[in-house]
C-alpha cells in the first residue's frame, strides 16, 4: 500500500547525485546562517521580536487588510481580492488582457507558483519568463523549485552548464560560474527590455502607508517591477504588516535566515505607481490578495501559527528529511517542515496526509524558524486529525494503540505482559527489520529486579 | 562556572530539589523491558549520591509514541496515570531519558489541561521532572574516582533531539563524561542531526528513517569507539539495532552505564 510520496522518497534517496547536490547545499546554508547571527542573546531578543510582531497582525489579520486595501488605493495601486487560485488567475489574466500583453516578467514569487500562473497564462498564449536566475534556469528545465528561496538548488554547475547548452545553444565551462551566469543574464536583459507586463510576489506589505516590500539579490525583482509599464504583485494575504516600523526587524530575521546575510543587496520599497514628473516606474500597479484557504487557517485556532511564516526556508535548511530528498518528493509548493504542515491544510487533510508522517519530530526546524513556528507541534496536531478525520491510519494502528492503552492503564497487566513478551514468538514490524535487528526483551524487566530489591529490603527490615 | 549557574538555576526553579533525599524514580518503557542494566545502574548512580530512590511498582509507559502518533487521547491517559502515581510526595521524578523527561515536563500539562486539577498536579510535577544526568551532575562523588585509571575507555556521544532541544541537557552529558578520567570522549559529524528513530516514524517511513540512521551510525562509528552512549533509550535503540543488524554487535551502552563503570558499579546480569 504504497503511496505515490513514498515512490518518490525512494527515488529520491536512490539519486546520489540529488542527495549530494542538497546534502551539500543545505550545510553551506546552514553555515553561512550561523555566521550571520548575532550573539545568542541579541538572537533572541531579534525572535522574539519577530514572534511578537507576526503573532499580533494574526491578531488583527482582517482589520490590517482592510487598511493595507485603504492605503493602497490611496496611494493608486489597484488592489484585487482572490478567493482561491483561479480567481487570482483569473484577474491577472483579465489585467494582461487589457493591456493587451504578451510577454510577462516574472521576479520571484511562491504565491504564483501556488496558483500554476505560469502555466495558466501560457494557456491563454502570454508568455511569463522567470528571470530570478534559479527560477530561470528550473523554468528552462521545465521544472517546477526544489526549494522556497534556492529554487535550482537540485542542480550543480555541470547540470546546468549543460542546460545552457541544449536551450541557449551557448557553451560554458561549468566551473566558469559567472560567464555561466552572464549567460542566463544576457537573455534575461533583452526580455525586460520587452516586457508588457511585470510580476512580483511580496515579502511584505505595511498597512499603514499600503507599501510593498520586496527583497532579492539580483535586482530582477527591480527590473520587473520597474520596467514594463504593467506591475502586478501577488501576495499570500498573512503577509501583511503594521507598518514599516516593523520592517527592520522582519526583514533582517528573513534575511538572515534564509541566506545568512545580514540584508539583501536590493529591498524594494513600492508605496504607489509612476507620479507626473517621475521619469522611471509602472504607470499601473495591481495588488492581488491572495486567500486561497488562507482566511480558513486563519479562524483554526489550533493551527493559526501556520500563517506567521516568513518564508525564510531556514526549516527546511534544517530539516534531515529535507536535506536527503529535497523539494520535488514532497510533490507540493511548499516542501519541507512548512510544506508539511501548510499543504495539508491548504489542499486537503485526506489527500496530503501522508506528508505529515515523513516527519521524526526531531526538533530542528522549529529551532531554526525566525518567528518561533512551533513546527513539531503543529505536525502533531495535523497528525490527531489526520487520525480522527482521515482513514490513513490503518486499523491494525488503531487496534494496536488501543491495546496499548488497555495494558498500560492496568499496571499489574503490564507486568505480566512483560514477562511472556520474551516468549511471543513476533519478530518485529517488517518495516523495521529490513535495516534493524528487532531487539528482544531482556529475561527480567526493571520493575522485577526492583520488586525483588523491595522484597529483600523488607525481609532485612523485619528481621 | 556554568555547571554551578545551572545549578542554581535548578534550586531556583524548585528550592525543594536540592534539599530533598529522596527521589522518585520513572524507569521509562523501554529501560524496563529491554534495558534493565541501565536502570540498576542508574538508581545506583542516585543511591551513589546519597540519594534513596523510591520505585512505583504501578508505573508503565508515558505514552509518548502515542502521543507523537496523534493518538493523544490515550497519551493523556497514561499522563493522567503518571501524574497521579508521582504525586503522593513533591519529590524530585528522575527519568533516565531526555524524551521521556521532556514529555512529562513540557506535554504533560497541555495534555491535562481541560482537568484542573489534574492540570495542577502535572504543572507540579512538570517543575519537580529531571533528567538523570543534569540530576546527578554536580553531585556525583567525582572526588572517588581514581586519577589513574587502569583501563580506558573510548566513547561516541549521540546527543538525543530531546537533549538538544526539547529538554537541553545535552551539555550536562559531555560535561559528566569529561569529568570521568578513564573515559575518552568523541562527538561525532553532524551531532545536531536526528538518528531516525521518531517513534512510530521508524515504521511509517521506513525508507527515511533508514537513511538517517545509517549515517548517524557511521558518524558514531567513525572514530572507532569502545561504546556509542546516549541518554535517550529510544535512540539507542535504534542505533544499536541497526549496527547489530550490520556487524552482530551492539556497541551502545546508556550513560548511566559508562557513569557506573567509571565509578566502579557492576551488576549481575
Amino acid at each position: 500500500m504504497k503511496d505515490k510520496f513514498s515512490t518518490r522518497i525512494e527515488i529520491a534517496l536512490d539519486d546520489a547525485q540529488l542527495r549530494d547536490n542538497f546534502s551539500g547545499a543545505m550545510q553551506f546554508l546552514r553555515d553561512k546562517r550561523q555566521q550571520a547571527l548575532p550573539d545568542d542573546s541579541h538572537w533572541r531578543k531579534l525572535r522574539f521580536e519577530g514572534e511578537r510582531i507576526r503573532q499580533q497582525v494574526l491578531a488583527r489579520l482582517p482589520a490590517l487588510l482592510e487598511q493595507l486595501e485603504t492605503r493602497c488605493t490611496q496611494n493608486g495601486i489597484h488592489v484585487h481580492w482572490a478567493e482561491d487560485a483561479a480567481e487570482a488567475n483569473q484577474c491577472i489574466l483579465r489585467i494582461a488582457r487589457q493591456h493587451d500583453a504578451k510577454s510577462i516578467v516574472k521576479g520571484k514569487s511562491m504565491a504564483t507558483e501556488e496558483i500554476g500562473l505560469n502555466h495558466f497564462m501560457a494557456q491563454h498564449d502570454i508568455e511569463c519568463l522567470e528571470t530570478d536566475m534559479g527560477e530561470y534556469i528550473v523554468q528552462l528545465a521545465g521544472e517546477t523549485p526544489s526549494h522556497i528561496i534556492m529554487p535550482a538548488i537540485h542542480k550543480n554547475k555541470a547540470q546546468i552548464s549543460k542546460l545552457f547548452r541544449e536551450h541557449l545553444g551557448e557553451d560554458c565551462d561549468p566551473n566558469d560560474v559567472d560567464r555561466l551566469i552572464g549567460v542566463g543574464r544576457k537573455v534575461l536583459r533583452n526580455k525586460f527590455k520587452h516586457a508588457d507586463m511585470g510580476i512580483s510576489g511580496v515579502n511584505f506589505a505595511a498597512a499603514d502607508s499600503g507599501t510593498l516590500c520586496l527583497v532579492e539579490n539580483e535586482g530582477n525583482g527591480r527590473m520587473c517591477t520597474t520596467a514594463p509599464p504593467v506591475h502586478i504583485a501577488v501576495m499570500g494575504l498573512e503577509k501583511v504588516i503594521p507598518s514599516l516600523n516593523e520592517l527592520p526587524t522582519l526583514q533582517s530575521l528573513l534575511t538572515r535566515s534564509a541566506t545568512g546575510q545580514a540584508s539583501t543587496t536590493y529591498l524594494n520599497l513600492i508605496s504607489h505607481p509612476r507620479q507626473t514628473g517621475e521619469k522611471d516606474g509602472p504607470q499601473e500597479i495591481h495588488l492581488v490578495l491572495l486567500d486561497n484557504g488562507r482566511s480558513r487557517i486563519h479562524q483554526d485556532a489550533d493551527m493559526q501559527s501556520t500563517l506567521a511564516c516568513i518564508r525564510c526556508g531556514a526549516c527546511m535548511n534544517h530539516c534531515p528529511v529535507y536535506t536527503r530528498i529535497g523539494g520535488h518528493a514532497y510533490g507540493s509548493t511548499y516542501p519541507g517542515p512548512i510544506g508539511q504542515v501548510v499543504t495539508p491544510q491548504l489542499e486537503g487533510l485526506q489527500e496530503k496526509a501522508p506528508l505529515v508522517s515523513a516527519c521524526s519530530l526531531n526538533g530542528a526546524c522549529g529551532e531554526a524558524c525566525p518567528v518561533n513556528i512551533p513546527l513539531p507541534d503543529l505536525i502533531r496536531r495535523l497528525r490527531a486529525r489526520i487520525r480522527t478525520n482521515t482513514r490513513h491510519i490503518r486499523p491494525t494502528e488503531r487496534l494496536l494503540w488501543q491495546l496499548w492503552r488497555f495494558i498500560n492503564m492496568r499496571p499489574r497487566l503490564y507486568d505480566l505482559t512483560l514477562r511472556i513478551s520474551r516468549w511471543i514468538p513476533w519478530q518485529g514490524p517488517t518495516a523495521w527489520r529490513q535495516e534493524r535487528h528487532f531487539p528482544k526483551p531482556a529475561s527480567k524487566s526493571l520493575r522485577r529486579y526492583m520488586a525483588e530489591k523491595a522484597r529483600t529490603q523488607q525481609h532485612e527490615e523485619d528481621a | 562556572m556554568a555547571e554551578q549557574e545551572q545549578r542554581t538555576r535548578q534550586q531556583a526553579r524548585n528550592p525543594a530539589m536540592s534539599a530533598s533525599s529522596q527521589v522518585y524514580f520513572f524507569g521509562t518503557c523501554l529501560i524496563d523491558a529491554l534495558y534493565p542494566q541501565a536502570g540498576l545502574d542508574a538508581i545506583a548512580l542516585l543511591e551513589l549520591c546519597d540519594l534513596k530512590v523510591v520505585y512505583p511498582q504501578a508505573q508503565t509507559c508515558c505514552g509518548q509514541a502515542p502521543y507523537n502518533a496523534g493518538f493523544s487521547d490515550h497519551a493523556a491517559a497514561a499522563a493522567a496515570q503518571t501524574v497521579t502515581l508521582f504525586s503522593e510526595h513533591d519529590w524530585p521524578l528522575v527519568v533516565p531519558s531526555a524524551s521521556c523527561a521532556g514529555m512529562i515536563k513540557h506535554h504533560y500539562p497541555r495534555l491535562l489541561a481541560s482537568d484542573p486539577s489534574l492540570h495542577q498536579q502535572a504543572t507540579q510535577l512538570s517543575g519537580r521532572c529531571v533528567e538523570l544526568i543534569d540530576f546527578i551532575a554536580e553531585r556525583l562523588p567525582y572526588e572517588r574516582l581514581s586519577t589513574n585509571p587502569a583501563s580506558n575507555t573510548c566513547v561516541s556521544l549521540h546527543t538525543s533531539c530531546a537533549a538538544l532541544r526539547e529538554e537541553p541537557v545535552a551539555d550536562s552529558w559531555s560535561t559528566v563524561l569529561s569529568r570521568l578520567p578513564g573515559v575518552t570522549l568523541k562527538h561525532p559529524q553532524n551531532k545536531q542531526e536526528c538518528c531516525g528513530f521518531g517513534g512510530t516514524f521508524a515504521v511509517k517511513s521506513p525508507a527515511l528513517s533508514h537513511a538517517l540512521t545509517k549515517d548517524k551510525s557511521a558518524a558514531l562509528l567513525a572514530d572507532h569507539p569502545d561504546h556509542i552512549t546516549s541518554g535517550d533509550c529510544g535512540c539507542l535503540m535504534n542505533i544499536g539495532s541497526h549496527i547489530k543488524y550490520k556487524t552482530g554487535h551492539n556497541p551502545c551502552l546508556h550513560l548511566a552505564s559508562i557513569v557506573a563503570r567509571a565509578f566502579g558499579i557492576r551488576h549481575e546480569g
